[in-house]
């Protein structure tokens, strides 16, 4: 009870609420300019957060990510064009409702149900988190290391389509990770004599690099194209009452609405997905049990009842397992970890026991995080029109140097620098040629927990491999990564066979 | 410019052996018999035969597709040639704020890399100098002022504010 009036405490301060009002607006403004990413505003805060207390910097990316998955809809909907890649499922859904007259039901459905799917997932992160933890603090290296590689397993297999692809990335990630003196005999491995690398490559530089940096890219492609062409058809559509027939919505797809919110809080907690393949298989799903699946892409509500409901609870449901083991959920909450650590809220099962003040405060912020969500989501669609016409060829190089300050903000290092560069560079690279990026940022980031883990298993258990399976959950574990192992393999044989 | 996953593979496989070459040397921990070059050895052994199977995947067609049309098929757009203009430019003015920031400053530097980027995205030339300027200035006010990130000052040293 003490922890839960503390928790209020630092979330109903008034530095703590004027930074999710700020970054709300950030967030609704990246979210609905499309190119720029829930991931990309997550990595901009970043800088920021760095000055900000633990509290309002967690609720600076908690509010802005929410934010941008539901405004990423307004573009989908008004111009066919995804303001994020998590509305890009049903883009062409609400598009054609639009052209039929129905923006406004369109957008309401977006909004409410993102509102909808953002506190079912919050939900399950307030009753599944804490007893994992519970579970949690009985596990030794060898359910850990289980637990981790099961993670990138998931990485893996969830993210791509390409498995080998994916696996690739996940090991050239792993290898980054290895960079540095944190390893058993704190030999300085892969620094090639730089002492910068002695602590490693810096993580939150490489992921501004590798996401920030590959969404500039694409869209300086896009906006190449774009300039060359119309920029954008200027959109001069009344939106009517966003909030008239919500209720008959909500009464008339109730099961799309738990289906999908449950779709997307698994999803999420998935290491390796997030919200946009959430949205993805949701929408399919709906469409491949509905009653009227005719209707289907000529602008019928349903799909996105269910998608949009996904995608934010999605967001929720990746912070399960970063809050318990400290194994990302998807991009967004990969970047929170490393705050997360900045502010010495090392995440953990220990964290629910030692300071679950902040456990509770995280808890409220993603409440009041969705529910301010109806008032400014509101507010963001009735001036959506202006929006959309912010000039992206002036916005674009901005951001490029937000990036670049916000790289060096992090350890005031121009070593850093060279780190954003390269990894932008190699992100560039890898996603032009099909490798998905989420395995390599997750191998970076858990490279050395799992290093960690292993050793010590080894040490423990003398060298003997069957220790790694005698406890309980640790067998139970290796099992589900052999599992997720077969089931893809059994897949990938499929599709090759379907293919010849 | 898109490479096959044939040489891509052959690539990563040479980087792996690389791995596995360069931790021959590592020192074992002491007192016990699991070192630091034990977990990177794995990890470039996985490497080493993944690299090995795309590339084994990329000479046998039927595979081939499979992965091809996860990376977007053979006839991606991003391929075209005229889509790399706005990429070099990126990454130029990247290279050159990354290499020019300590000797001209930030100021200088983020003004020049603003305008260059501006030209490249054809944007009015009567705005570029002004929105360059104004960005570089409330750029540096925010880091600078109030989040005190020790940004550069270069040539203009002398006329701190």
């Amino acid at each position: 009870m003490e922890a839960l009036a503390a928790a209020f405490q630092m979330v109903f301060s008034v530095q703590t609420l004027v930074v999710m009002v700020l970054a709300s607006l950030f967030g609704l403004f990246v979210g609905a300019v499309p190119g720029l990413t829930a991931t990309m505003a997550t990595a901009l805060l970043v800088p920021i957060t760095f000055f900000l207390p633990p509290i309002p910097a967690i609720a600076a990316m908690v509010t802005a990510t929410a934010m941008a998955i539901f405004a990423g809809d307004i573009p989908g909907c008004l111009v066919r064009i995804p303001g994020t890649p998590a509305s890009a499922a049903y883009v062409d859904e609400t598009y054609r409702m639009t052209v039929k007259g129905h923006a406004e039901t369109a957008l309401g459905v977006s909004l409410v149900f993102s509102v909808i799917g953002g506190l079912f997932g919050t939900l399950v992160l307030i009753l599944a988190a804490p007893a994992l933890a519970a579970a949690a603090l009985q596990f030794s290296s060898f359910e850990y290391f289980w637990l981790v590689l099961l993670g990138l397993t998931c990485a893996v297999f969830v993210s791509g389509d390409a498995p080998l692809k994916g696996m690739i990335t996940l090991f050239l990630g792993l290898l980054l990770g290895c960079v540095g003196l944190e390893n058993p005999a704190a030999h300085p491995r892969f620094t090639f004599d730089l002492p910068d690398l002695l602590s490693g490559v810096s993580l939150i530089p490489a992921m501004i690099g590798l996401f920030a940096m590959i969404g500039l890219f694409a869209v300086s492609e896009v906006l190449r194209f774009s300039l060359d062409a119309n920029p954008l058809a200027p959109v001069s559509r009344q939106v009517g009452s966003v909030f008239r027939g919500m209720g008959a919505m909500m009464r008339r797809y109730p099961v799309q609405t738990l289906r999908g919110s449950s779709l997307g809080t698994v999803i999420g907690a998935l290491p390796g997905a997030g919200a946009d393949m959430a949205a993805w298989m949701s929408y399919a799903i709906s469409r491949r049990f509905s009653r009227e699946p005719e209707k289907f892409g000529t602008g019928h509500p349903e799909g996105l009842v269910e998608a949009g409901a996904a995608n934010n609870s999605a967001l929720a449901g990746a912070w399960i397992p970063a809050l318990v083991f400290g194994i990302p959920g998807d991009s967004i909450t990969a970047i929170v970890i490393g705050v997360l650590y900045m502010k010495n809220l090392n995440p953990g099962p220990t964290i629910f026991i030692n300071n679950p003040s902040s456990i509770y405060a995280v808890f409220l912020l993603f409440i009041i995080a969705n529910l301010l969500m109806l008032p400014l989501g509101w507010l963001c669609i009735k001036v959506a029109a202006r929006l959309l016409r912010t000039p992206r060829n002036l916005l674009m190089p901005v951001i490029l140097l937000f990036c670049v300050v916000g790289a060096f903000a992090i350890n005031n290092s121009p070593f850093d620098l060279w780190i954003l560069v390269a990894a932008g560079l190699l992100g560039w690279f890898l996603e032009t040629h099909g490798f998905p990026i989420a395995p390599a940022i997750l191998g970076m980031l858990l490279g050395t927990m799992l290093e960690e883990h292993f050793i010590r298993s080894m040490i423990k258990a003398d060298g003997n491999l069957i220790a790694f399976v005698e406890r309980p959950i640790a067998a139970g574990l290796a099992l589900l990564v052999l599992v997720v192992w077969g089931v893809s393999a059994w897949l990938g044989w499929r599709r090759r066979r379907a293919i010849t | 410019m898109r490479l096959g996953d044939a040489p891509i593979g052959a690539a990563f496989l040479a980087l792996a052996v690389a791995v596995l070459w360069h931790i021959r040397d590592f020192p074992p921990a002491p007192g016990q018999p699991y070192g630091p070059a034990l977990f990177p050895g794995l990890i470039a052994a996985g490497l080493a035969l993944a690299s090995v199977l795309l590339m084994v995947s990329a000479w046998r067609p039927g595979v081939q597709t499979s992965e091809g049309q996860a990376a977007g098929g053979e006839g991606d757009v991003r391929a075209e040639a005229p889509r790399w203009l706005p990429f070099i430019t990126t990454v130029g003015a990247l290279v050159g704020y990354v290499a020019l920031v300590d000797r001209l400053g930030f100021i200088i530097t983020a003004f020049l890399m603003l305008c260059s980027q501006f030209a490249a995205y054809r944007v009015r030339p009567a705005l570029i100098v002004p929105v360059a300027a104004v960005s570089t200035l409330l750029v540096h006010a925010a880091f600078y002022k109030l989040l005190r990130v020790p940004l550069p000052w270069g040539l203009l040293s002398g006329w701190t504010w």
